[in-house]
């Protein structure tokens, strides 16, 4: 049962009087009937963890804003560029009411003023669809002024970014929103703090699929919610496969379901019969690549079992590597990626992507030395832990895994 | 023409400078309004939009320095920015950027003589599952391959023709 993707079950729900005959609102209308903080707690008791990557509880982010403030902001991350990852697209294209229903919803549990989607900039048409469902919206009375009778009142607008990857970070965002550099902030004070977040009131930020969950959770209930999945990883999650499978997609199905059934069942398997999978990387570019070996594809996709086999879910994106890949090429690409995408604000980030993109280019040109791979290790173990925001980690994620599980791909390249 | 005056703009720029609690949130937004304005974010549009935000223009110049989608010079009528990050090149992304610049006899970068096409290759769109694909001046193109490629190819050149012939 898709309770995200369900363009995919109903013909036109991106219609709002379609959205509406499919019960959409109805969690908004609930919400509204309670106190703000009894919605917080509906959506803690629900379990529901943030879907952009991190994995916090979403309720408990939301009991932080402080109730005294009198100006509180929502802030919609639809930055998605984490390299794979393409479900918030879908969602925002095919479902784009339920989101903005989420996100009212949360607004009205912090009293917040206004929600703003900050959305990447090459969702150039997806802002201009959002931009006319938020007028279909005020024009019924769902945004602007009284929200539904209630008394509530909250705006909601979109803002495209202009191609930054680290604008998906969360206090980025909120300088680039601003109108500065999208540059991480010195935290604390955190985004949910008075002096933190945009404008330097207390803001929630969350992803766009965590959003989308929310109606569900208010209209059905925590229990029902917390019915699918793990104890600890509850509710569906949009896995976006991609690379070497037959059916590389968008699918939505219970936390826990294992990568077997993922890559196999749904996805189809391997792209070509006689190229068995290599590798995968389950949370795009900025995880722990793991080698796809039974007790990986056996493993529940949930945050606490990925963590057992030495990876995160993430924001599942999960690209998929057969053996015909070459994990130093892999390593190379994705580090081209985070050179491109360091915002040069910190040392370690700024000139770690720089020199170990160098030094992989030399190893993958056949120049390279032994010596070389031990010193991309010792680099990118430098960079973990060292800078403002996690891209520093992410960057050394792609180098200390792919050398750690693939060290005869590194030898291969410098053998003398 | 300018942005500032500009009727065209007019009710774009009232509707960013009122949605923010400050003047200079709306800086991104009237880059790309600029950037519409003279096809590429030249000094005119960094000082229109500087002066619409009271900002001084170096301040607005480092903002469209900082993002991949603010083009600092002239680019061809139909800007192709291939996806060749990791999933795209999984599926021969890096092949068919390389396919493409040939085609059109440019490198990296590169603009086409007729100032028709500029090539170059970006990272993740968000459309892995539909590799290759590019974006054509900020609108998606997916599932593609040398011969549908020629074709868009083609179609574009004749738009282009028909625009310039008033037939558009």
């Amino acid at each position: 049962m898709h309770i995200l993707l369900r363009g995919r079950d109903i013909e036109n729900i991106k219609q709002l009087d379609v959205y509406e005959g499919h019960g959409g609102f109805a969690g908004l209308q609930k919400a509204l009937a309670m106190t703000p903080s009894e919605v917080i707690d509906v959506v803690k008791a629900s379990g529901l963890r943030g879907r952009g990557g991190a994995g916090f509880p979403t309720g408990v982010k939301w009991s932080f804003i402080p109730q005294h403030e009198p100006v509180k902001f929502v802030t919609v991350n639809a930055d998605e560029s984490e390299t794979g990852t393409f479900k918030d697209r879908e969602i925002m294209e095919e479902n784009p009411y339920q989101l903005i229903e989420g996100s009212l919803i949360c607004a009205y549990a912090i009293q917040a003023k206004a929600v703003y989607i900050y959305l990447r900039g090459e969702f150039w048409d997806i802002g201009d669809q959002l931009d006319e469902c938020i007028e279909s919206l005020r024009a019924k009375g769902y945004v602007g002024e009284n929200i539904m009778g209630s008394g509530y009142n909250c705006e909601v607008y979109t803002h495209l970014g202009a191609g930054a990857y680290i604008c998906g970070e969360e206090s980025a965002l909120l300088n680039s929103l601003e109108g500065y550099l999208g540059q991480p902030r010195v935290r604390p004070p955190f985004p949910a703090q008075k002096g933190g977040g945009l404008y330097k009131e207390a803001t929630v930020v969350n992803n766009v699929e965590t959003l989308a969950n929310v109606p569900f959770i208010l209209s059905e209930g925590a229990d029902a919610f917390k019915a699918i999945g793990t104890e600890q990883s509850t509710g569906n999650k949009i896995y976006c496969v991609s690379g070497h499978v037959k059916r590389p997609d968008n699918y939505e199905l219970p936390m826990g379901t294992t990568f077997r059934e993922l890559l196999y069942e749904q996805a189809g398997g391997p792209l070509y019969e006689e190229r068995p999978f290599k590798a995968m990387l389950p949370s795009g570019g900025s995880g722990p690549i793991v080698p796809l070996t039974d007790e990986v594809l056996d493993t529940p996709m949930s945050y606490e079992d990925c963590a057992n086999i030495g990876t995160i879910i993430g924001s599942a994106s999960i690209i998929v590597m057969d053996e015909t890949v070459d994990m130093t090429w892999v390593a190379s690409k994705v580090t081209k990626f985070f050179q491109h995408e360091s915002c040069g604000k910190c040392t370690p980030c700024r000139e770690g992507t720089y020199w170990l993109d160098k030094v992989i280019d030399r190893i993958l040109d056949g120049r390279g030395s032994p010596e070389d791979v031990k010193r991309i290790a010792d680099v990118a173990e430098n960079m973990a832990g060292t800078t403002l925001c996690a891209l520093g980690d992410f960057a050394a994620n792609p180098i200390i895994h792919t050398i750690r599980h693939f060290p005869d791909d590194f030898a291969r390249h410098v053998q003398t | 023409m300018a942005i500032i005056g500009n009727p065209k703009y007019a009710e774009r720029i009232d509707h960013h400078l009122a949605k923010y609690e400050t003047k200079r949130s709306a800086v991104m937004p009237l880059l790309f309004i600029a950037q519409e304005e003279y096809g590429w974010v030249n000094a005119e549009g960094i000082d229109e939009v500087a002066q619409i935000l009271n900002l001084d223009p170096t301040q607005v110049k480092s903002i469209a320095g900082f993002y991949t989608m603010y083009s600092e010079r002239p680019k061809g009528k139909y800007w192709l920015q291939v996806c060749t990050d990791l999933p795209c090149a999984l599926k021969g992304a890096d092949d068919f950027h390389a396919w493409l610049k040939d085609e059109l006899g440019v490198e990296e970068g590169g603009t086409t003589k007729d100032g028709m096409f500029t090539v170059e290759h970006v990272m993740c769109l968000a459309a892995c599952d539909k590799a290759p694909m590019l974006q054509c001046n900020f609108h998606y193109v997916e599932n593609l391959d040398q011969d549908k490629m020629r074709e868009l190819l083609a179609k574009w050149r004749l738009e282009a023709a028909q625009a310039a012939n008033g037939r558009g």
